[in-house]
């Protein structure tokens, strides 16, 4: 059994946030590695990369947004509720080293996980340029914090309510084409999200990771059903991952691979409310 | 209904019974049942005797009062008039005289004795017979639920034997002087006795009995492959078939869980000595067992949220139901071992850092990363690997979906890849899931399957149909890349391989399409990377499994052992066991001779 120290309601209450005790998990855990939690004795085991730890307090800081039975479930929580389990920490972590530049472009709850890299990139001694984005203002999380961390700061909506309109793309393109100095760059956020950032850094020829999320049981190599192309080559996203070079991974692939149980997430939504 | 009723040596029995010289039945009918009457001599008196139909007491109707201990004087054939009284043959528990009858067993007139004291209840055969009879039991049949209705549901298969047919099954053993059965078996467990103990009705002492070697009795019963171990060996199998060694186990097992006779050893602790068993699989829990009887503190890591290991992701509930899995787990708590679930080692502690706060660690994670044959769409949707179906299925009990949340994947027609027990635990799970035909692709032709018979058989009662000597070559998918097809090539057999079996070759221009909406790709599995992540020191072999002394079972590293499915691939469960005794004797001779 795990406790819900802190709970936090972001973004009109679609997007949680959970400090949870996990004392040994937060002994171990490295920035875009990720735990699997289940809630309860008939619950199912989801996966959710950790944005934040905090060492001493022996804490894990989880971030995620309300779309299905369980994450539903989830937000049903208080702080002194109880997680049934939670295991980790699972997948490689991020690369981390100084590298020089770094763009670390986040959307949607992907910001929570870029919140994690960004600060080991920025530990590393990295100059590190964020670019986060959201739908509109509300939706927008985490800016004070990446403010903090980022060495610069792009906040991007989609209607414009907050920071500056349009997508993480497009300031994206303006600073490939400003600076020459960059070295990598780290996206994580929706799929579509990913692969339209892929598509510009391939173009300049730009080391891009991701990291992904896809359908998983297990999360110990045992199950296989977050396999992904990369590189033309079937890969466990829970072993091998959750980090992969952006341009290798077949995001069509995934998508569709990830609508697999849309059905039975919209049975089992309606199961829960009758 | 069988003409016959044996308990070991108390012959029960509804048989003919006749006179040794005229030969005239001694059996008459009263009211619903046979009696067997004779006249006999008491007290120098004459009077008519009547013995309970099932030869075991003397149920006396007569006008003298026969009292406890006396012996009779004369039992007389109320026909022919001479006596029956044997004066060779005294009763062997009491020495008293003993009268003889012929009664009638598979149509072969044998002589049966019965002690003529009141109160003693012995009565036997000559060996020579009582081994003829033997032989003449047919081997019994577990009662199993009804073809049609159990593929609708979960529960087990097999009901179990009944005590009487148990009895009757324990009966068929000769209690071999030398027996093989003992080294068919990997943990060597004492069968003649147990199966005597049965035919004794002590149940219970036979549970303990296997109890000494097996701390898994309920869970081996089920699911060892006993044809190609004890029951190999046995020597009813040369002439007939083998006593069924599996079925009595689980016979014994299940009594003793029902009836809550499963008692927690006393326990001798050895001080400040500490072994960690990672994985909580077959091999693990038995390697725990030992330690912990021998008085080590034991604390057992296991990954997933329920421990059990392939006993509990794997093996579906209708073959293995959970409660037993969970009841011999629940017993090795009491024993004072401890359990961590949720721990990964290799992520949250590396081996090194068990070996700070342990004497030893054991190993023995099993092969879990599913394998698959690296064709065209194997990545479309509702194509499995068969770990993460039964995962979904039996550990996640996704079949009570929605109840539970982990969706259920949908299947009509499903096509499973693969001849081994996993594949037909995958074709017959998909068929208790709503699939209208579910189809074994297997390379080889039907004798090559690897999949135990009894597994084979069930299948095929079940209505899953086989395409045999049949490989996939690619998965063909629809326009929102969901898999709606197989394509597959026809096969021949050609010269046996390494392995011995026939190695299939496909047939050119034989390709055809096999419609299907679910593929679940039961062919193998590999070695999980996780636990090298953080020990790159464990020497491996060329598979990629951990090396190991087979004596001892220890690694390249001192004080980590290894056993079970990490270190050969793929195996059983028993064998995994046996890993795990070794293991944990080899653990303890180590853990002594350092002091």
């Amino acid at each position: 059994m795990f406790e819900i120290v802190r709970k936090q309601e972001m973004a009109k209450g679609t997007i949680i946030r959970f400090d949870i005790a996990a004392p040994k998990i937060a002994q171990k855990i490295l920035a875009g590695q990720f735990v699997i939690l289940r809630v309860n004795e008939t619950g199912e085991r989801i996966p959710i990369t950790v944005a934040d730890v905090d060492k001493f307090g022996g804490t894990i800081t989880i971030i995620f947004q309300v779309v299905g039975k369980t994450t539903a479930l989830l937000r049903s929580l208080d702080a002194g509720h109880f997680i049934k389990d939670v295991v980790g920490p699972l997948g490689k972590p991020a690369h981390v080293e100084k590298v020089g530049t770094v763009i670390a472009i986040g959307g949607g709850t992907g910001i929570a996980i870029l919140h994690h890299v960004v600060k080991a990139m920025k530990d590393a001694g990295n100059f590190v340029i964020s670019i986060i984005g959201a739908r509109e203002k509300d939706m927008l999380i985490l800016q004070d914090e990446m403010n903090l961390i980022s060495d610069e700061l792009v906040i991007m909506t989609d209607d414009g309510s907050f920071g500056q309109r349009g997508f993480v793309t497009d300031p994206l393109k303006k600073y490939i084409q400003e600076r020459s100095d960059i070295k990598l760059v780290y996206a994580i956020g929706p799929i579509i999200m990913m692969k339209n950032v892929c598509k510009i850094t391939d173009k300049a020829n730009l080391k891009t990771m991701v990291s992904l999320n896809p359908v998983m049981i297990d999360g110990t190599g045992m199950c296989g059903g977050c396999r992904v192309k990369v590189a033309g080559r079937t890969q466990f996203c829970c072993v091998d991952g959750p980090d992969f070079i952006g341009h290798d991974v077949d995001f069509d692939e995934l998508e569709k691979r990830n609508s697999m149980y849309l059905k039975q997430e919209k049975d089992s939504l309606l199961f829960s409310i009758r | 209904m069988l003409d016959y009723d044996v308990k070991y040596l108390k012959f029960k029995t509804y048989l003919n019974t006749y006179c040794p010289h005229c030969h005239n039945s001694f059996n008459v009918k009263q009211k619903d049942h046979d009696v067997i009457a004779f006249k006999a001599k008491y007290k120098n008196q004459d009077m008519d005797l009547k013995l309970s139909p099932y030869l075991d007491v003397f149920e006396v109707e007569s006008s003298v009062p026969i009292e406890q201990d006396d012996v009779l004087e004369d039992l007389i054939c109320p026909s022919c008039k001479k006596s029956i009284i044997d004066h060779n043959r005294p009763c062997e528990e009491c020495g008293s005289q003993s009268a003889q009858v012929i009664i009638s067993a598979y149509s072969k007139l044998i002589p049966f004795f019965i002690c003529l004291k009141y109160g003693c209840e012995w009565h036997g055969l000559t060996k020579a017979d009582e081994r003829t009879i033997k032989l003449k039991i047919p081997r019994q049949e577990m009662p199993e639920q009804d073809q049609k209705l159990r593929v609708q549901n979960f529960m087990e298969v097999p009901y179990g034997l009944t005590t009487e047919l148990a009895l009757l099954e324990a009966g068929r053993c000769l209690q071999c002087k030398t027996p093989k059965c003992v080294d068919g078996c990997p943990v060597n467990i004492d069968i003649p006795t147990f199966v005597r103990l049965i035919t004794e009705e002590k149940f219970d002492e036979a549970a303990k009995k296997i109890r000494e070697r097996n701390i898994l009795p309920a869970v081996c019963g089920r699911v060892c492959p006993q044809e190609d171990q004890c029951e190999s060996k046995c020597v009813l199998g040369l002439r007939d078939n083998p006593v069924a060694i599996g079925n009595l186990e689980r016979f014994v097992a299940d009594y003793e869980r029902k009836m809550d006779l499963v008692k927690i050893p006393a326990i001798k602790k050895i001080p400040n000595k500490r072994v960690a068993i990672v994985g909580s699989g077959p091999g693990g829990l038995t390697c725990a067992a030992d330690l912990t009887l021998l008085g080590y503190s034991v604390t057992i890591f296991e990954a997933l949220h329920q421990a059990g290991g392939v006993l509990v992701y794997g093996i579906p509930e209708f073959r293995l139901p959970k409660s037993i899995v969970d009841a011999e787990i629940e017993y090795l708590k009491k024993m004072g071992c401890k359990l961590e679930l949720n721990s990964i080692i290799g992520n949250l502690y590396t081996v090194d850092e068990l070996l700070e706060n342990f004497n030893a660690v054991y190993i023995g994670v099993g092969a879990g990363l599913p394998q698959f044959m690296n064709i065209e769409g194997e990545n479309l949707n509702n194509v499995f690997s068969a770990n993460e179906y039964l995962t979904r299925i039996n550990l996640m009990k996704a079949y009570r979906f929605p109840e539970y949340d982990t969706p259920k994947p949908i299947g009509n027609r499903v096509a499973v890849i693969g001849g081994g027990n996993v594949a037909m635990d995958c074709a017959r799970t998909s068929l208790r899931c709503g699939a209208s035909e579910v189809t074994i692709i297997y390379r080889r032709s039907r004798k090559e399957l690897p999949a135990r018979e009894e597994e084979v058989v069930h299948a095929e009662q079940e209505g899953i149909k086989f395409k045999l000597l049949t490989n996939p070559v690619r998965y063909i998918g629809n326009d929102i890349n969901w898999v709606k097809g197989v394509e597959c090539v026809s096969m021949q057999l050609g010269e046996p391989d390494e392995s011995g079996r026939r190695r299939p070759i496909p047939i050119e221009g034989s390709n055809f399409v096999y419609d299907c909406d679910m593929v679940l790709v039961a062919i193998g599995n590999g070695p999980n990377p996780v636990i090298f992540n953080t020990a790159p020191d464990l020497e491996r072999n060329k598979w990629g499994y951990i090396k190991v002394d087979p004596d001892t079972m220890r690694t390249s590293k001192e004080f980590v052992y290894g056993g079970g499915d990490i270190v050969t691939g793929s195996a059983t469960v028993i064998q995994a066991m046996g890993a795990g005794r070794t293991a944990a004797n080899a653990i303890h001779k180590k853990l002594m001779g350092e002091n």
